[in-house]
């Protein structure tokens, strides 16, 4: 009942920051799907300075990072919002991977540690967003369970979400098939590291967002 | 060996949500492939994840999930009612969820027909099947 009162609460808020035009964006998605260039990509857009450091390792981003203050603009139409970047979200973490990844031992059990607490806060922060870009990796396969996990998840918290479908500069990219698993849903093909198709997708964002 | 525990969905049905992942979670970790009748709800799989999460250590390394349940795009209005009433009134949810420890199982992979479930080297041949039966 309590969880009831808290989430419709948290619905009035929602709306009433949409109205007000400056809302709370999140990017979510499994590791290594671009989640931060993304952030840097728009950052460097709209404010000319990057948000947070990428790797090939997967899990950078362990911590909740937040740009406020970022205002975009298409024609007449204004977006501002936070800009939340979140540790990507797994069912396991592995701290030998990040051995083969190249980290000595300590390292990565301590990567690994805070790896952890990254999915659980990316987890909790998901009822504060008032809008949220999903980012795939179109390289890989989009029916996995934690990208079904999350997409229905904010389906049923009732919070507006587009889908990237990122890395469309890689040969193996599948944008086609991204769309084709979640047809309900905008996706838009981009590669967050050059920069291609944004335009298509701060259109769309609008449309998600706006 | 490969163990595989079934749940079925009504001995979990009546449990608390955090006794109910518990439930799920501690036969995980005793490193047996959970078949899970009926699918657990979006806000229970993230708590399962938070779970799973807090739960890591040397030994115990995640788990791989996987939910398999029937191709509702192919379902006319009258089966989608049906089935409603059907979950409504008797509380089950129709499908089937396979949750195995991720130092077992690599990746789960479905397509319409089967479900693989595709071992870590050396914890068996590498493959195992589950046949999934197509609604007609």
């Amino acid at each position: 009942m309590i969880e009831v009162l808290n989430r419709f609460i948290r619905q009035v808020f929602r709306n009433w920051f949409r109205k007000k035009r400056h809302i709370k964006l999140g990017l979510y998605g499994p590791p290594n799907g671009g989640k931060t260039t993304l952030a840097n990509r728009i950052c460097v857009d709209w404010l000319g300075e990057e948000m947070g450091k990428t790797s090939h390792i997967p899990h950078e981003t362990r911590e909740i990072q937040v740009k406020e203050q970022i205002s975009i603009k298409s024609g007449k139409k204004e977006l501002s919002f936070n800009l939340v970047d979140t540790p990507g979200i797994a069912t396991k973490i592995d701290y030998e991977d990040f051995i083969k990844a190249g980290l000595n031992a300590k390292e990565s059990k301590k990567r690994a540690k805070e790896a952890t607490k990254g999915v659980i806060d990316s987890i909790k922060w998901l009822d504060e967003m008032d809008a949220v870009i999903v980012v795939l990796d179109s390289t890989k396969d989009p029916y996995s369970q934690v990208n079904i996990t999350l997409i229905g998840n904010l389906e049923a918290r009732k919070i507006p979400l587009l889908i990237v479908a990122n890395k469309s500069d890689l040969k193996r990219a599948n944008i086609k098939k991204v769309q084709a698993a979640f047809p309900q849903y905008s996706v838009v093909g981009i590669s967050a590291k050059y920069g291609n198709s944004m335009d298509r997708f701060y259109e769309q964002l609008f449309e998600v967002a706006g | 060996m490969l163990t595989l525990q079934f749940i079925p969905f009504s001995e979990i049905s009546g449990l608390s949500p955090e006794r109910r992942l518990k439930r799920i979670l501690d036969a995980v970790k005793e490193d047996k492939i959970v078949v899970l009748e009926g699918k657990l709800a979006k806000e229970e799989e993230t708590e399962l994840i938070k779970a799973t999460m807090e739960s890591i250590n040397g030994r115990f390394k995640g788990i791989e999930i996987s939910v398999v349940s029937s191709d509702r795009k192919q379902e006319g209005v009258f089966r989608k009612l049906q089935r409603g009433l059907v979950e409504a009134l008797s509380g089950a949810r129709q499908g089937m969820t396979i949750i195995g420890p991720a130092t077992i199982i690599r990746e789960i992979r479905k397509d319409p027909d089967k479900v693989q479930l595709l071992t870590v080297e050396g914890s068996r041949n590498g493959r195992a099947g589950l046949k999934k039966k197509r609604r007609k």
